[in-house]
């Protein structure tokens, strides 16, 4: 017993030639030494060329490993494998800002390769719940739809639920661009992780972040769509452990962009259907919910550190459905979702964000007095009862004719319109204050009589409704 | 079994049971097995993690890890303990928070920093801390299982009840005097019934997946009145009952979860977040201490329980999680207390079953699940009861479980098995979470099985008329479905004015008594008395309502009325303590109602 223990370090780093079978980006060894579960591997081809792995799983007959660059080319008698004794870990520092990598990592701009300040395990670890510090702080976007009725939060993580061809790029980066907390000047950064994406939505970003000047505090780990589709499932996890490394260790206030989770999600799924594993729904791995959770849960903010991770992952919803896993698992994780629908869109309503299945959980605690304005937390509410009154009224237009409501219904009808137009809709380059976007709120209310407003008092009435 | 070891600390037993022979996340094989025992605690490699043996098989053996496995390879050794994965049980509990096998997180936050680190082992309960003990048997005097030796006030209000282990009887031999005492020390030895002498200190072990030990079941018809209005008036729960909320995310599965455990009349909550955001347990690490129990006028964290066991924390500990809650909860139940469990959410439970399932390679039944899933669920639940416990008291645990189906989807396996076993439900509607209409407990879909059994409570302690005004309500809400299909097939004008009363009362029922908001200080909880107050006040605007307008008024009459706007608004209006307000309110509608009588008469 004790010699395997003694071997096993010895022999971490050994190297073996010749592979026993290849399936899709898995590669299956046999008789290697003791090889601990999740090391990292080195496979050199007959070329010469290195690509990276990790161990899937680990057993006296076979060591399965997952190769990050795909495996076209490896043949099985010249594939050389070299067992690296330790978890992938990622150099990281405060210098990676301004840079560029790919999704392992590595520098891909032509830069210097880049020198740690410390390598860190790319999985991470759980944050202990006792060590959180509840997220509070308004973040003010400048968009009245978020800002309005679903607050950011800073620590939060809020992603955003779209679809094909919608603008949730345009409202990242709009984000990104305008997002501040008021009355502060702290250092920030931003981390953007790209995951099977398109060359022009990577340069969109880039281009957004170089306009407004901030690319210097931008780091991007970029795996685009023709890159392997194995090293999405890695791209997430190293751009994480740079943002921590930098929330936490360095007191930044970090902003994580990844784009598109519902290719990380299809590569897990590949994975998992390789490997034989027991499918729950449409083919996705049953832990596709705790996989998630060890990414969105590595926002947030610890006690007695300045910096924090707010995260806003996209997502593409397929087929726009809700319900699909991506998006149901997602947001039973999330602190909220930012949902589009492409009815507005339609409309030519920007940001096309659904009224009604939109939600920030975190804002209950962040808005109000002393941090957005006293009126808001019942404002908000006021507009999320009368909007839903609206789509009810919609529908029974939709069915009786507008001629047969009543005059309270036609009142509502006319708030919704306004509702859209005025507080929804907004410019791309449009930036509110709070307060602007609590005014636009009670002009377009007043569309409604004051008995309706159920759920604001007397006072507030008073002070913003009549005037 | 846990007897044989209850006055022994956990001393890690160093006997190598076998090694390991495959790694798959938190599953491992073990191979060269010699002396292992079902269910076995055991420590994998030198990293030390924990596990539990949970399948034996001739010379080999599944082992489920509670960490991270990172770095575990084949050839590492594997040590048993000796012992079944037990929790620790006596004073100490209250007020802090554990992981999913009951690690204490603020001692390991104190050792390894922000992140939780593997290997760390700490002690589920405090060894150095002293805690006052008071003998309440003399030597010579003959001690039954499960029955009282002692107490130690833990809390302003609850006082801790040292019983003998559930497996242990005897002649008392000595008894601790009076004093401070670790959880260790010995306060008492008795000559076993079986034979042989035994130690007892204010600790115990009992191993988590068993069911502890009671006299007998009593019926439930005492209400565990939470303070949420649309549960206690529509859909109450017994003392010992069990519960389902369902609900796709974000319609209000935690806030309601949280809404009871802060403000239910149970003498203690455990309240389990069972695969949930780290954050929901932050906020309530930090509200808790901050509120008042208003029955007690102390802390509710003095009251309070918490497992976490995050989404992002090791899998397998999620499963453990919920079998250390119930417990406790059993272990404060057997002290003659009323215990509400909360579980936020058993699906993740169900999730972590179907993962170590998986990894097994055991076949699935329904959308990759194991086959034993219902019977794991049923013997979950079946831990709840209202019980006569070994020593003579009455004590509670209320079993209430959050499910999460995926797409918020009821007919998927965790829902609808989980509804086979409970008798209470509370189904979550998108529909009225989109409309912000909170708690979005649907009327329904929801149901309770105990109602019948619990009127006469409610007859006798809060209100005679509360059975008939509730009848009464539900009969119009029902009502309401109907018509409403009318109405969009053709318009509201298509309704007599008569019928369309009834939306009206309806909508004014939905907004001044069924949605409660969680935020607001008055509205966040209601008394008994405020509710049956505030029902019988819109049956009344219903009833007299009804009767004006066959005699001529208006709808737009009746709702002009001053005192509509005042029912509409009594619930943030009156404060439980003082509910005077009702009586200004429920006087100004009858004078109203007076009035109009004697206009249209
Ligand atoms: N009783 C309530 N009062 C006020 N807001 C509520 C209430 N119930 C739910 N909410 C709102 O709904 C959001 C989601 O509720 P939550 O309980 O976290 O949902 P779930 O656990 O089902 O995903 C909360 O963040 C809050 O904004
Ligand atoms: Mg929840």
């Amino acid at each position: 017993m004790e010699s395997a223990k003694e071997n096993r370090h010895l022999l971490a780093g050994r190297e073996y030639v010749g592979v026993d079978r290849i399936d899709g980006p898995l590669i299956f060894v046999k008789n290697t030494h003791p090889v601990g579960y999740r090391e990292l591997i080195e496979c050199v081809d007959k070329d010469g060329q290195m690509r990276l792995g990790i161990v899937l799983e680990s057993s006296t007959d076979a060591v399965v490993v997952q190769v990050f660059e795909g495996t076209a080319g490896l043949t099985l008698p010249d594939t050389r494998m070299r067992f690296c004794g330790e978890p992938l870990n990622l150099p990281v520092s405060k210098e990676m800002l301004g840079r560029v990598f790919n999704g392992l990592g590595q520098p891909i701009d032509g830069g210097p390769p880049q020198r740690g300040d410390l390598a860190l395990d790319i999985n991470g670890m759980a944050i202990n719940p006792i060590a959180r510090q509840y997220p509070r702080d308004f973040i003010q976007t400048g968009i009245s739809v978020i800002d309005g009725m679903n607050t950011l939060i800073r620590g939060q993580k809020l992603p955003i639920f779209s679809g094909n061809g919608l603008p949730h790029n345009e409202l990242a980066a709009q984000i990104a661009r305008q997002a501040k907390i008021r009355g502060t000047q702290t250092e920030f950064a931003v981390v953007f992780a790209a995951m099977g994406v398109k060359h022009d939505v990577a340069r969109f970003f880039i281009r957004s972040f170089e306009e407004s000047g901030v690319l210097d505090n931008v780091a991007l780990f970029l795996s685009l769509a023709d890159d392997p589709s194995i090293e999405r499932l890695i791209t997430p996890r190293t751009a994480l452990t740079l943002a921590e490394h930098l929330a936490f260790n360095e007191d930044m206030h970090v902003l994580v962009v990844m784009t598109d989770m519902t290719n990380y999600c299809e590569s897990l799924r590949e994975i998992s259907t390789i490997r034989g594993e027991i499918p729950s729904r449409k083919g996705y791995p049953g832990y596709l919910y705790s996989d998630l959770a060890e990414l969105y849960e590595r926002s947030g903010m610890i006690k007695g550190k300045a910096g924090s991770i707010t995260s806003l992952p996209i997502l593409t919803m397929p087929n726009d459905d809700i319900s699909h896993p991506i998006p149901d698992l997602s947001g039973y994780i999330t602190e909220g979702q930012i949902v589009f629908e492409r009815e507005m869109d339609g409309r030519g309503i920007y940001p096309p964000v659904a009224g009604l299945p939109s939600l920030s959980r975190l804002m209950k605690d962040g808005i109000g007095e002393g941090m957005t304005r006293e009126d808001h937390p019942h404002l908000a509410s006021q507009l999320f009862a009368a909007y839903s009154y609206v789509k009810d009224v919609r529908n029974l237009a939709s069915v009786i004719g507008e001629e047969e409501l009543t005059p309270l219904d036609h009142d509502y009808l006319e708030f919704g319109k306004h509702f859209e137009q005025k507080f929804v809709s907004q410019r791309q380059d449009e930036e509110r204050s709070i307060e602007e976007t609590l005014d636009i709120g009670w002009d377009v209310l007043r569309s409604l009589p004051v008995e309706e407003l159920h759920r604001i008092t007397e006072e507030e009435i008073e002070k913003y409704y009549g005037g | 079994m846990s007897s044989a070891i209850s006055n022994l600390d956990m001393v890690m037993n160093e006997r190598i049971i076998g090694k390991v022979k495959r790694v798959n996340g938190p599953v491992i094989e073990v191979m060269g097995i010699t002396d292992a025992e079902m269910f076995e605690l055991v420590r994998v490699g030198r990293q030390n993690l924990i596990g539990e043996l949970i399948k034996l098989e001739a010379d080999s053996a599944v082992v489920q890890v509670y960490e991270d496995t990172t770095g575990i390879a084949p050839h590492d050794p594997v040590f048993g303990a000796g012992m079944q994965l037990s929790a620790e049980l006596g004073p100490g509990m209250i007020g802090t928070i554990y992981d999913g096998i009951q690690r204490p997180l603020e001692a390991i936050y104190e050792k390894t920093g922000i992140f939780i680190t593997r290997g760390v082992t700490v002690p589920s309960l405090d060894r150095e801390k002293q805690w006052h003990f008071v003998p309440c048997v003399e030597p010579g005097a003959h001690v039954a299982a499960g029955s009282v030796i002692g107490t130690v006030q833990e809390t302003e209000n609850l006082e801790h009840k040292i019983l003998a282990p559930p497996t242990v009887s005897g002649v008392l031999q000595s008894v601790a005097p009076e004093g401070e005492y670790t959880v260790t020390e010995t306060v008492a030895t008795i000559e076993r019934d079986c034979g042989g002498m035994q130690d007892l200190s204010m600790m115990q072990r009992w191993p988590i997946r068993i069911q502890r030990p009671t006299k007998e079941r009593l019926p439930l018809d005492i209400p565990l009145i939470t303070g949420q209005r649309v549960i206690d008036a529509l859909f109450p729960v017994a003392k010992g009952g069990t519960v389902a909320i369902p609900g796709g995310f974000g319609t209000g599965k935690t806030m309601t979860q949280q809404a009871v455990a802060k403000w239910c009349d149970a003498d203690l909550i455990v309240y389990i977040g069972c695969g949930e955001r780290g954050n929901e347990i932050t906020d309530v690490l930090t509200e808790f201490p901050e509120l008042i129990d208003p029955r007690t006028g102390r802390s509710l964290m003095e009251r309070t329980i918490l497992i976490a066991n995050t989404s992002n924390m090791p899998v397998s500990a999620r499963e453990a999680s919920i079998y250390t809650g119930i417990t406790m909860a059993e272990y404060f139940r057997d002290q003659g207390k009323h215990v509400a469990i909360l579980a936020d959410s058993t699906s993740r439970w169900a999730e972590a079953l179907r993962e170590l399932s998986g990894r097994m390679e055991e076949m699935p039944a329904e959308e990759g699940f194991p086959a034993y899933l219902p019977t794991k669920i049923a013997e979950f639940y079946e831990r709840a009861g209202r019980m006569e416990t070994l020593s003579g008291d009455q004590g509670s645990v209320t079993i209430i479980g959050a499910v999460s189906p995926p797409g918020g989807d009821f007919s998927e396996p965790v829902t609808q098995h989980t509804k086979r076993f409970i008798r209470c439900f509370w189904a979550l509607d998108r529909n009225l979470a989109n409309a912000r209409h909170y708690p979005a407990i649907s009327w329904l879909e929801s149901y309770s099985e105990y109602m019948q059994d619990m009127a006469p409570w409610f007859e006798q302690e809060v209100n005679p008329e509360w059975f008939e005004d509730r009848t009464e309500i539900m009969e119009l809400l029902h009502k309401e479905v109907r018509l409403q299909q009318v109405v969009k097939l053709v318009g509201p004008d298509a309704l007599p004015d008569t019928q369309r009363f009834i939306l009206e009362v309806c909508t004014l029922f939905k907004n001044a008594f069924l949605q409660q908001n969680a935020y607001d200080k008055i509205d966040m909880f209601s008394t008994m008395q405020k509710q049956a107050r505030m029902m019988h006040i819109i049956v009344t605007y219903w009833k007299r309502g009804q009767e004006a307008i066959k005699n001529g008024a208006t709808l737009v009459k009746m709702r002009k009325l001053r005192a509509y706007q005042d029912i509409i608004k009594m619930k943030f209006t009156v404060p439980n303590e003082d509910l005077s307000g009702l009586d200004k309110i429920e006087a100004r509608l009858e004078r109203s109602m007076d009035q109009m009588e004697a206009l249209h008469s």
